[in-house]
This record gives C-alpha cells, sequence and structure tokens, in this order.
C-alpha cells in the first residue's frame, strides 16, 4: 500500500509532487516527504510486521517507495543489544545500544538510506547515482549502485581515513577527492547536481534518502518489545538521523503501534564540530557554522542543514545535547569494544562519551532506559585508535616461553 | 565592479534559465538588491522579511561563507565569484 502523499517544505508548507527535488522553489527551505497515515488504519498491525522477513523493509509502508524496493532488499535489521557490562560501568540500570556497525552490505547505518535512496532513483529513471561523502555514505552508494547495476561517483574530502576510501573504492566506484573540507565537497556537489543528471542521493533525492533513516528508530522499538525508549541518544553531523528518530517514534505513536513513552532525544557532537550542541547548550536555535576540525569525521559537517530541525527536536522532547574531546572519543571507543565486543567507528565514541558525560551531569537518569545508536564500524577509521590498543607480545612457538609469560601474568595452570 | 554569480537549479527559472549573471556591486547586501533589479523575486527566496539572508541559503565569495566574512556586509571585488548555494544535507 503506498500512502506517500507529497514532498512539503518544512519552512513555508508548500506542497510538490514527488520528483527528484529537495528545496522549496519560493524560500529554499527543505522538503520532506509527508503521508496519509490514515490509509494504514487496521491494516499496518505489529502482526503484520513481525510476518515479514527481518529487514528494514518490513517498515515499507513508512518509506516513500512505490511496492518492493528495487535496491538493498536486504539492508538493515540490527541488533538491540542489552550493554550489560556498561550498564555496571556507567552506573547505569538499563542500556542498550543499536549496533548499525554491522548493518548489511557496509557496516554503516547508511545502508538505510542508500538503499531507500537508490531504489527511488531507479524508479525515477536515473541511471547514475552519486553522494557528497564523509565516508560511509561513499561507501554505501558504491557498493549498492553496483549490486543494482547502477553507474556511481562519489565525492569525499581527500584526506579520508584509508578505509573508508577504500571502502568505496573496491566497488569500482568513480571516487573523487576534493581539495577541502565535506562542506567544500557539499558545496561542489550541490553544483554538480544541478548540472549533471545524475541521483545525488543527498542533494536532489535527499528527501527520500532521509527518510531511510526512519527505520533505525522502528527497528529499536519493535525489538524493546514494541516500546519506545525513555532516552535516546544519536550522533549528529548535520542533525537528519536526529530529527528522523524522533518521527519514526511519532509516527508509531500515531498508528498505535506504540504508547506515547515521552521519549526524550539527545544529540551527540565531537568538540571540534559541535555547531548543534552549542545551539542547544546557548539556549538558541540559531546555529553558527564552523569550520570543522575532530578525528570524528563522519561528523564533521560545520555547516548542518538539518541542525535546526535537531535543535528543535532535542528541546521539545526534553532532552539535551553534549560535545567531547577526541581524546575522549578514543577512550569511549576502547570502552565500548572492551566492555561489550563492539567496534564502533569516531561516531560510536562520541555517541557513548557524550552519554557518559550526560550521565555523570545529570542530564541523562541512570534509572531509566537508554538507547546508544551506533552507526558505523570501528574498522573503517583505525587510524583513531592504531596507537591506543594492546600490542602483541611476540614469543617463540615454544611452551616454555609461554609459561614464562603466563607466570609473569600471574596466571595459574 | 561587476561579479559572476553562480544561479541555482531552483532559481534559474527568475534569470530566464541562466546559471550564472554579472551583475555589479560593492557588497553582498547591495548584490543582493542589484539581482532583484535586474531578475525580479530573486530577493524574497533569498532574504526573510526582514532583510536577512534566510536559514537556508548559503552564499560563498570565492568559494568562503559569508557567514564567516562580513555577512551582508562581506565586501565585493572586480572578478569575484559569488555562489548561491541551498542547504544540502549528508553525514548522519
Amino acid at each position: 500500500m503506498n500512502i506517500v502523499r507529497a514532498l512539503k517544505c518544512r519552512e513555508c508548507g508548500q506542497e510538490y509532487d514527488i520528483e527528484p527535488t529537495h528545496v522549496c522553489e519560493f524560500c529554499f527551505g527543505p522538503l520532506e516527504v509527508v503521508y496519509d497515515y490514515d490509509k494504514l488504519d487496521g491494516y499496518f498491525t505489529r502482526e503484520l510486521i513481525e510476518s515479514r522477513p527481518q529487514t528494514m523493509w518490513r517498515y515499507k509502508e513508512l518509506l516513500p517507495i512505490n511496492d518492493e524496493p528495487t535496491v538493498g532488499a536486504q539492508n538493515g535489521f540490527t541488533p538491540l543489544v542489552r550493554a550489560k557490562n556498561l550498564e555496571k560501568a556507567l552506573g547505569v540500570k538499563e542500556l542498550y545500544i543499536k549496533n548499525d556497525s554491522v548493518c548489511y552490505p557496509t557496516l554503516s547505518f547508511k545502508d538505510r538510506v542508500v538503499s531507500v535512496a537508490l531504489s527511488k532513483a531507479v524508479e525515477f529513471g536515473f541511471k547514475t547515482v552519486a553522494c557528497a561523502s564523509t565516508g560511509n555514505l561513499a561507501g554505501s552508494v558504491a557498493a549498492n549502485a553496483a549490486a543494482a547495476g547502477l553507474e556511481s561517483y562519489v565525492f569525499i574530502p581527500h584526506d579520508l581515513e584509508q578505509g573508508k576510501v577504500l571502502g568505496a573504492g573496491i566497488f569500482g566506484t568513480n571516487i573523487i577527492g576534493i581539495k577541502g573540507k565535506y562542506d567544500d565537497v557539499n558545496r561542489l556537489c550541490s553544483e554538480v547536481a544541478g548540472k549533471y543528471g545524475w541521483a545525488f542521493v543527498n542533494v536532489n533525492v535527499r528527501p527520500f534518502y532521509a527518510e531511510g533513516s526512519k527505520s533505525l528508530g522502528y527497528e529499536v522499538m519493535e525489538q524493546l518489545g514494541w516500546k519506545a525508549p525513555k532516552h535516546i541518544v544519536v550522533p549528529m553531523a548535520s542533525g537528519s538521523l536526529c530529527t528522523k528518530v524522533d518521527k519514526s517514534i511519532k509516527e508509531f505513536i500515531k498508528l498505535g503501534l506504540i504508547e506515547d513513552n515521552g521519549t526524550a532525544v539527545y544529540g551527540a557532537q565531537a568538540t571540534g564540530c559541535s555547531p548543534i550542541a552549542k545551539s542547544v547548550k546557548d539556549g538558541t536555535d540559531m546555529i553558527h557554522p564552523v569550520h570543522a576540525d575532530t578525528i570524528a569525521k563522519s561528523l564533521a559537517i560545520g555547516n548542518p542543514a538539518d541542525g535546526f530541525y535537531a535543535n528543535r527536536v532535542i528541546n521539545e522532547s526534553g532532552g539535551w545535547a553534549e560535545d567531547i574531546s577526541d581524546e575522549e572519543v578514543v577512550a569511549a571507543m576502547k570502552l565500548l569494544a572492551e566492555k561489550e565486543g563492539i567496534f564502533a567507528e569516531t561516531a560510536g565514541g562520541v555517541t557513548l562519551g557524550c552519554a557518559m558525560k550526560m550521565i555523570e551531569s545529570g542530564k541523562l537518569p541512570r534509572d531509566e532506559s537508554i538507547v546508544l545508536c551506533i552507526t558505523g564500524n570501528g574498522l573503517k577509521t583505525q587510524e583513531a585508535v592504531a596507537e591506543e590498543i594492546t600490542k602483541p607480545r611476540i614469543i617463540e612457538a615454544s611452551l616454555k616461553e609461554f609459561d614464562v609469560l603466563a607466570e609473569a601474568d600471574g596466571v595459574g595452570v | 565592479m561587476a561579479v559572476t554569480v553562480r544561479i541555482p537549479t531552483p532559481l534559474r527559472k527568475l534569470t530566464g534559465g541562466a546559471d550564472e549573471v554579472s551583475i555589479e556591486a560593492a557588497n553582498v547586501g547591495e548584490l543582493i538588491n542589484n539581482l532583484e533589479a535586474a531578475h525580479a523575486g530573486l530577493k524574497e527566496r533569498l532574504c526573510d522579511d526582514a532583510g536577512e539572508i534566510r536559514r537556508f541559503v548559503n552564499v560563498y565569495v570565492n568559494d568562503e561563507d559569508v557567514r564567516f566574512m562580513g555577512g551582508r556586509d562581506t565586501e565585493l571585488k572586480d572578478g569575484d565569484e559569488v555562489s548561491i548555494v541551498p542547504a544540502i544535507a549528508g553525514g548522519i
């Protein structure tokens, strides 16, 4: 059942037909997909959803495609992990990790948005897809385009982590490194998108692309036993995920799939690029762009397009925003790995580190459910922790040598 | 002092389809007023009722965001390139 109604300007409310376009012609405001939820009355039930395969498409009525996905049909439905060890370490009662570091096929939550964007691009008849990326998106566009038989161009800052460059290049995409920061890449891509007839997932098909993020929220609620968490912490770059998680919760409440649990949404940034967190802390909705400088490159967007809306979601839901230093990011990456066996990328360190800071400050209560959204895999940002990890101790293949080592460690037989 | 202004797709209906126009102006504020004189309707797209550049409009002079410079008072010189770019999303 297709319940997509139109594209609607978030600023002035002007509506547009479903087309590859992303800004309002009248006020430049961003366009968002709007739906006729009433059509799902009595049809879109827990039972229907549970009867479907465990992918993000079990919620397909709430994603803006016609009928079935043509790209990324297997994507999504990542584990929600109860983090018992971290609960002890942080002194909190109920903590979960939504682990998109193992999202199929490219190990980041971008596989969700890309499968929606590329399915829509195919519907629109595009043959070439493209993106501006801080890394994860490039890999996901390249991989999903390869599988779908689409040509792709991915634009990245020239100084990205090697794992992200390789993790896109392997798929035979056209990979373009731009001498500049992500914000420069974004600006160029906006101009390229205006000139070449491609589907730019985060430019002209962005309204559809962004909706894919909601699937992360749907899954969290279903995996909690059809319940929204009291608190959910998301990393912020443009601020898009923050707004879409909030939208996913409101949709499930509207559809009667869950009770309103008064969920508060919290945003996490690295101090070297924290325009949204700063606006929340300063009590303003004015977002001042910054020149980004942090090891959390997937969050290094100095001019966050959805910052204003993320700020509003955080304020209206009763959440908060925090930022932490690069050293704290690395420490949190290690803690998550050592306590829960999850190797997250730098953005995951940002999310956990900021959550810890908000638990300490009392912004996040210790006795209510908290979900942390981990959005990418640490194998792609190895540089960040390469000098911090335990190095192997080299010995001969000799039991005697190992006995000596074990004795030094105080290990008994 | 003539500067080149790159016009984004959503505004080209107002420039007769042109993706670049040449405009005389000494600063960004004057540029917007002169754009309006040449292509009526552009200013209300770029600025709010108070005359401030809209939240979702980015103006770059030679690749630098005017928010990091003097905003509407940012000075222009002959041959400068000005880009008008809608805010676009990416990242998380």
